[in-house]
């Protein structure tokens, strides 16, 4: 056999290099596009929200005053821990509970398939119509002795939230590994046991990130809270009482004809999505740590 | 009984011995001599049937394994062995669709009784798997102790059970100023011996082990295999192996099994010397298998 010398394989022909270059070319453009808006939405956030910022943004209430100074958002930010935190407290046991079921003790049987198909369709259904919903069986019938209330509105929140939760921590509880439910099985613990001091364990910085990005998903809904919380514009701790929040915030001011409570939108807003990109910051960090263990 | 498990360095002595034959020459006459009594219980199964769904993989099966000996289970991938020692303990039920029928005796306590609590059974009957699988989110010393956690006891003294538990296994001088850091921080032979010890940490009778120095080094194996040697004083044995010269060296007796049913059970020197069935005798030559 002959050695091989330099001309012995096919160069790369001109054709290819010239595809080559207008494909890259047309990827790379396309990916400019998407990025587009979504620069132009973060620019005009921090321009016309920093400007929001400041003063008694952050100390102040709504007041609804023609003159002046038109107050802040302060009852609007704690409207929405209240609320998101009472869905969380809600929905997050219920959920993991649920998933534990599906993975656990379901597993494949033909109740657990059936969940699995509601919380699927659950997961698709748009948010205003759990607002609706929540409307009308719990606001009409004033339920609790109020029309509208904040914890209806947490409720509303929590539907959305739940099937979130369940499907994440589903994913999550399956991805603990059979051979350390057997472990402790064979030593004889009792398969509550099993689940309370291995499984959950095992699974909890995966359950914790699913919870957080539930919370940022219902953090950010404004179409829940229209039918069934909203009204009131002072900072209120009262969960039977009408409340405020964030995303409600701005969808009232936006409408607003005076440019004051228009920015004050845009500061809501760009505190919300702060908010939100803290709850995935933390719910990123804490899966990473899992990934380590 | 239980004080024979803190002497660590006696197996090396045991594994001078260059076969089988020599071996359990060595290992009786060391017995007779020290004049030791032999512990645990006899395990019995009568007409074991197991299934997975409609696959039939245990195929009526009759097994003693006596008390104090280390009995290997040979055989092919898929003839059932892993299967049947599952039947044991009850953990082949813990499979969707799985299910035992046949009769499983601890001396004359039926282990498949209307009734039994199966966790109670599992504590009498510990296994180690083929994977060594100490729990991720525990310590060394939380898995030896999870096996004491999760059956619900809780004590003062399980600080001393846990040590006694890590000494047992040989892993006491290798771990003891680390206790608090992950189990799963360790080698692969010592986390399997790190295994072994959260089950012998319950103090069971009997000890089930699933191919346990598959996924082991040959060092980490050596060790494993002391350790069974040490063990078998105290535990009834059963171990599948896919290693033949790991049955000749560990066991005593060898059963082979073949497509979920038992061809032969003998004293191991007889089954890879002077097997009596040709099937067995093809098996251990390696023509088949």
């Amino acid at each position: 056999m002959s050695a091989l010398t330099p001309g012995a394989l096919p160069m790369v022909s001109r054709r290819r290099r010239v595809t080559d270059i207008v494909m890259r070319s047309v990827l790379a453009l396309a990916t400019v596009v998407a990025l587009i808006p979504l620069v132009l939405v973060v620019y005009y956030l921090f321009h016309k929200g920093l400007a929001a910022w400041g003063g008694k943004f952050f100390t102040s209430d709504p007041n609804g005053n023609f003159l002046g100074y038109a107050g802040g958002i302060r009852s609007a930010i704690f409207g929405t821990l209240e609320m998101i935190g009472l869905a969380s407290v809600i929905t997050i046991p219920f959920g993991i509970a649920v998933a534990l079921y599906l993975t656990e003790y379901g597993k494949r049987s033909r109740y657990a398939n059936l969940i699995r198909y509601f919380v699927d369709v659950m997961t698709g259904v748009p948010s205003i119509v759990f607002g609706l919903f929540i409307y009308i069986v719990l606001v009409l019938g004033n339920v609790g002795g109020t029309g509208f209330s904040a914890w209806k509105g947490s409720i509303a929140v929590g539907l959305l939230m739940l099937p979130i939760i369940v499907r994440s921590s589903e994913v999550v509880l399956l991805l603990v590994p059979d051979s350390l439910r057997e472990a402790a099985l064979a030593l004889g613990a009792p398969r509550w046991r099993v689940i309370w001091k291995v499984v959950l364990p095992s699974a909890s910085p995966g359950l914790r990130t699913g919870s957080l990005l539930a919370i940022a998903r219902g953090a950010g809904e404004t179409a829940p809270l229209l039918f069934t919380a909203v009204g009131a514009q002072v900072l209120t701790g009262s969960l039977t009482g009408q409340m405020n929040a964030l995303p409600l915030q701005i969808y009232y001011d936006i409408q607003s004809p005076r440019d004051q409570i228009v920015t004050r939108a845009w500061g809501a807003a760009l505190t919300l999505v702060l908010l939100i990109l803290a709850l995935n910051l933390i719910a990123r960090i804490t899966s990473r740590r899992s990934r380590l263990a | 009984m239980i004080k024979l498990l803190t002497k660590n360095k006696e197996p090396l002595e045991v594994s001078t011995a260059d076969t089988p034959a020599e071996r359990q020459a060595q290992s009786a006459s060391a017995d007779a001599a020290e004049g030791r009594a032999r512990g645990g219980h006899n395990v019995l199964v009568r007409n074991l049937h197991a299934y997975y769904g409609e696959q039939h993989a245990v195929r009526g099966l009759d097994l003693d394994f006596p008390a104090g000996e280390v009995t290997a289970i040979i055989g092919p991938s898929g003839c059932g062995k892993s299967t049947m020692i599952r039947c044991i303990n009850r953990m082949h039920e813990e499979i969707p669709g799985a299910r035992a029928e046949g009769s499983v005796t601890l001396d004359e306590l039926d282990v498949y009784a209307d009734g039994v609590d199966v966790t109670a059974v599992r504590r009498l009957i510990g296994m180690v798997f083929q994977k060594p699988n100490p729990f991720p989110t525990m310590s060394i010393f939380d898995n030896v102790a999870a096996g004491l956690r999760l059956t619900g006891a809780r004590g003062d003294n399980m600080r001393e059970l846990v040590h006694k538990a890590l000494r047992a296994v040989g892993l006491w001088n290798e771990v003891k100023n680390r206790l608090s850091e992950p189990g799963i921080g360790l080698s692969g032979g010592q986390q399997q011996r790190l295994c072994i010890a959260r089950t012998i940490a319950v103090e069971p009778e009997v000890i089930l082990m699933d191919e346990p120095c598959s996924a082991l080094d040959p060092l980490a194996t050596l060790k494993v295999e002391e350790l069974i040697d040490e063990l078998k004083e105290r535990y009834t044995i059963v171990i599948v192996t896919h290693n033949m010269q790991q049955a000749a060296r560990v066991s005593s007796t060898t059963a082979f099994m073949l497509d979920g049913e038992l061809v032969e059970h003998a004293p191991t020197n007889e089954i890879f010397t002077n097997p009596k069935d040709e099937r067995t005798e093809r098996y251990v030559t390696g023509k088949f298998g």
